[in-house]
């Protein structure tokens, strides 16, 4: 990574680790959530955008991850840090369970089999047989994290650290996958299947792998989302979470881990935006949105300020050297 | 000579301290406006119920044309939440923290009002007159700031269930309810009402979920139960579907529909009111399309309403009496708070309503709450559909 | 035994909504080789459009066909202003806009509507032909349905439009050294797929009421019906939507309990995609490598 790009990371971590102080509770809870679809999203982009498996459930993992965190907290008195771990790993476990037979389905089967996923779960979680842990229909209420060690802040800055710092974590151990082994056959099995396998790549073991470790981090952000809104019930979790996930990743950009956190700020801020432009019809407003940046900007965010940057960069080298 | 200037100093510190004492206000209200924060699913599978938002908002304008409440302009502010939960947190958090709101009114479903619960609870910030029945708001001590309106599903289930023990003891009875709180909480109340007969009468329990396109399936298994009185207990769209399943397989229980689906205009025209005939239900306000109510002073008074304010509502919806009946409420409370618009003394005055009626109710209904009673409205009256109108019958049950 | 007759009815009378949506799911399939998430809104939105006429007083058959022209130029519209400029883009690009137009539609739909659920009419009669179990209303529907298929299977199979607009989507570089307007054949699949899309909703209004959300639970079912019967077979994905709702009211009314009839679904979709992802009637796709 170029020192330039390191600079900016420094920069943009001050600012993160500033905002509580500068702007209202309110506001605050809402860049909790941003930071958390952001980890949901860098999940789903490393399937979608790295590995070029279409997911129209990660909806569902994240809901798997809520409930676990729920769960544990509630009933069996988990502290709310332990959930995550929890949370990871079941997730991890049922992602790669997943992967497994969708192994078979490429493109828009893969998408018709994740969307049935999506679609079917909020009626499993509703189920009266699995009543007794998840709930119901009446949900679980939980309690927020109090900051610890008696920390002269409130609960709503220490849960934005918190999940700032899970965030960082999730980040890093992104970009150190996707840039070694692991990240190069991902993206080898996208865009040449046949020639990654002939190569020697066990695409099957990758492919599940990767649907896995996508998977676990959209449950870990499941169970951050939980803890930050304090309350889980199925319809929560309906297929509309998908479709958003998967919208944040393509404005966001694909393939890219500064697109998860483009997307992110995308899907948390613009519905609230199109409600305040049109009370009649909030959800039209959104997706003329979405098409202006398909059009647009078909690269994402990302895509976008990458070429952005590139221009910029040819420019100031035209001109330094002093081009005819 | 001196006596004078003391004693005007005096008049003015005695005075002062009073003239101040009159207007109190907390953040969202002022001498000019009051603020009342709301979220409703605009969109979203539960975008049906959006219109009781929208009413609302129109009866505040035709106040706010008529003067406001205590010369104060209501200003209303209310958010879509799509019947999320987690986004009804997020709009509950920004009309409390941000826009600053007086209090919150009406904020639609049980699982968003769950949600929000405990935080406005904490914030001390009222979470008035929500709109879900369920039977969980009426707890003055734990959550003293948050308080229901409607007649709640269970007692209403729970009459349903007095009537058949009365009428027919040795009925056979199956029940349709759709899978979420609200269907869980009638069927509860229903249970409840038949005791331990409640196992032996219930032949078939059969629900079926928002998703699902029709509810026939659900219907074919009932009449197979041989079962031959029925508990209807879904929303408007699966309503008519089943009242007209039943008519067209030739099944003629006794049939028992659940108050939110006991709409002329929204349920039994669809279905067919020749299909109608028999049904029976609770009512505690005046349906619109119900012709003995055509020259109502309430319901006329309504009409007229509707045509200014909110033209491009449902007439046939009663959603929209809902609304201007329970923002009439609101209205009676505003108006008694005067000057002291403390969201402390809002709950007070909203916790001390005796014999409030306004014209929209059904005959014989009214308005009781106190310090233990947050169940505004705790009378129904049973009806009966005789092809045209809602018949009631029988006496007012309830407080 | 009475019971199961019964259930199995119903299940055809549902099977023939998913039966109409399927098809149309198809058609775009076939003529684009794109799975449109946005078709049950499409046709929502269409049915709205003939509720209008029928309560300005147009009477039916008129309306209907008016419908039919109408949904025909929208899905042509929408072609070749929305989709055109997505063409070459990555397949994800394609789906986000998909489901644009899913969200826009309900939206607007809501917004000029309202959300109150209307009656439609059926132009069927009113007594049971078919016995208490099958309405005529399903029956006629059910035929419908039938004869949509058989005059898709006609044009296809026996016209030159047809057999143009079949090349332009099996092979759009071949077909244009030919001469085939390749652009104009998607946009023609388009609008074929919507009038089949309005002719579905109308035939299922009258059964689950017109209201926005109509289409929004009938879609799942219609995907599984589609993968069922084989996603680029007309006929199959027919077959797929009787299988369909025969197999989710029996299961759900006798196995499993009426609450996981979805996961039936996604089961369902699974299942056929996993063990035999050319469904029952599809051609089994053989890539040169």
């Amino acid at each position: 990574m170029s020192r330039r790009q390191l600079v900016l990371i420094a920069v943009v971590l001050l600012a993160a680790c500033a905002l509580p102080f500068l702007v209202s509770n309110y506001r605050t809870f809402q860049f909790t959530l941003a930071l958390v679809y952001s980890i949901a999203l860098l999940g789903l982009n490393m399937l979608t955008g790295y590995n070029g498996q279409i997911s129209l459930g990660h909806g569902a993992f994240y809901a798997i991850g809520a409930y676990t965190a729920a769960i544990l907290m509630d009933q069996y008195g988990v502290p709310y840090w332990a959930t995550l771990p929890a949370a990871a790993v079941v997730c991890l476990v049922a992602g790669f369970l997943f992967g497994l037979p969708a192994l078979r389905l490429e493109g828009l089967y893969l998408a018709l089999a994740t969307f049935a996923l999506g679609v079917s779960l909020p009626a499993l979680l509703k189920y009266h047989h699995l009543e007794k842990w998840t709930g119901g229909v009446q949900g679980i209420v939980i309690n927020k994290p109090d900051p610890p060690f008696g920390l002269p802040i409130d609960a709503d800055q220490w849960l934005y650290y918190f999940v700032l710092a899970v965030t960082v974590l999730m980040f890093m151990l992104a970009w150190n996958m996707l840039r070694g082994r692991m990240g190069r056959a991902m993206v080898a099995i996208r865009d040449q299947h046949i020639a990654a396998e002939a190569m020697g790549i066990n695409t099957a073991m990758v492919k599940s792998l990767t649907f896995g470790v996508s998977a676990m981090y959209t449950g870990i952000a499941g169970a951050l989302g939980a803890i930050a809104i304090q309350y889980v019930a199925p319809d929560s979790f309906n297929i509309f979470v998908s479709i958003v996930f998967l919208v944040g990743i393509v404005v966001g950009g694909l393939a890219s881990i500064s697109g998860a956190i483009y997307g992110a700020l995308f899907i948390q801020f613009v519905p609230n935006i199109a409600d305040e432009i049109s009370k009649a019809a909030p959800w039209a407003i959104f997706g003329i949105f979405l098409l202006g940046f398909v059009y647009l900007m078909p690269m994402g965010v990302a895509g976008a300020t990458r070429m952005a940057v590139a221009w910029l960069t040819r420019k100031a080298q035209n001109s330094h050297t002093g081009s005819p | 000579m001196k006596l004078v200037p003391i004693a005007a100093l005096l008049a003015v510190a005695l005075a002062s301290p009073a003239a101040l004492a009159q207007k109190k206000y907390d953040p969202g209200a002022s001498d000019k406006a009051i603020k009342i924060g709301n979220t409703n699913p605009y969109s979203g599978p539960a975008s049906a119920y959006g219109t009781i938002g929208k009413s609302i908002g129109a009866y505040w304008k035709m106040v706010n044309d008529k003067g406001g409440i205590n010369g104060r302009k209501i200003e209303w502010v209310s958010y879509d939440d799509g019947y999320s939960p987690p986004k009804t947190v997020e709009m509950a958090r920004k009309l409390v923290e941000q826009d600053q709101v007086l209090l919150l009114f009406q904020t639609l479903g049980t699982p968003s009002n769950t949600a929000i619960h405990k935080y406005m609870n904490s914030k001390k910030v009222p979470q008035a007159f929500v709109a879900t029945g369920a039977t969980k708001w009426n707890d003055a001590r734990n959550f003293p700031w948050t308080m229901g309106w409607q007649p709640n599903y269970q007692t209403e289930g729970r009459i349903y269930a007095e009537h058949i023990l009365k009428n027919n003891p040795k009925a056979k009875i199956g029940v349709l309810y759709q899978n979420d709180d609200y269907g869980k909480d009638y069927l509860k109340g229903f249970k409840d009402g038949l005791g331990d007969k409640a196992a032996s009468m219930i032949v078939r329990e059969v629900s079926y979920e928002v998703t699902d396109p029709t509810v026939d399936s659900q219907m074919v298994q009932l009449q197979a139960s041989g079962a031959d009185t029925f508990f209807n207990i879904t929303t408007p769209k699966f309503a008519a579907q089943a009242i007209r399943k039943a008519y067209d397989t030739g099944w003629k229980p006794t049939h028992y529909l659940n108050n939110v689906s006991a709409s002329i205009g929204s349920v039994l025209k669809p279905a067919g009111l020749d299909k109608s005939v028999g049904l029976i239900s609770t009512q505690y306000y005046k349906d619109p399309q119900d012709s003995q109510w055509k020259d109502d002073p309430a319901v006329k008074e309504w009409h007229a309403f509707m045509a200014k304010y909110y033209p491009e509502g449902n007439l046939a919806d009663p959603f929209n009496m809902y609304g201007y009946l329970v923002a009439s409420t609101l209205h009676e409370v505003l108006k008694k708070s005067g000057d002291n618009l403390t969201r402390a003394n809002i709950m007070k005055q909203a916790a001390s309503l005796q014999g409030f009626r306004p014209e929209g109710l059904l005959p014989g209904i009214r308005i009781n709450t106190g310090a233990n009673d947050y169940a505004p409205i705790e009378s129904e009256q049973l009806i009966r559909f005789n092809g045209q109108k809602w018949e009631r019958f029988g006496p007012i049950i309830g407080r | 035994m009475d019971a199961l007759l019964h259930q199995v009815l119903a299940g055809l009378a549902t099977g023939g909504i998913y039966a109409s949506l399927a098809l149309a799911l198809v058609m775009i399939y076939q003529a684009t080789h794109l799975v449109n998430f946005a078709q049950g809104e499409m046709a929502m939105f269409a049915t709205y459009f003939a509720w209008s006429l029928i309560n300005a007083g147009v009477p039916y058959w008129p309306a209907f066909l008016l419908t039919v022209v109408f949904a025909f130029v929208l899905g042509v519209v929408i072609e070749r202003v929305i989709i055109r400029p997505v063409e070459n883009a990555p397949v994800l690009a394609v789906v986000v806009v998909f489901i644009a137009l899913l969200v826009i539609l309900n939206s607007v739909t809501g917004w000029i509507f309202t959300y109150t659920i209307k009656p439609f009419p059926s132009p069927f009669p009113a007594e049971p032909i078919f016995g208490k179990y099958i309405t005529s209303h399903d029956g006629g529907a059910i035929g419908v349905t039938l004869v949509v298929l058989l005059l898709l299977y006609v044009f296809f199979r026996f016209t030159p439009l047809g057999l143009a607009m079949r090349a332009a989507a099996q092979n759009p570089a071949s077909a244009r050294l030919v001469g085939i307007r390749v652009g104009w054949m998607l946009a023609l699949g388009w609008g074929l797929a919507a009038a089949v899309g309005g002719v579905a909703g109308m035939m299922v209004a009258p059964i689950v009421y017109l209201d926005p959300n109509m289409m929004g639970g009938v879609l799942l079912y219609a995907f599984a019906a589609a993968l069922v019967g084989g996603v680029d077979n007309p006929a199959g994905a027919v077959f797929g939507g009787f299988l369909v709702g025969v197999l989710e009211n029996v299961l759900g009314a006798f196995v499993i309990g009426n609450e996981l009839k979805l996961a039936v679904a996604l089961v369902l979709i699974i299942g056929v995609l996993v063990v035999r992802p050319s469904g029952f009637f599809g051609k089994v796709l053989v890539t040169r490598v």
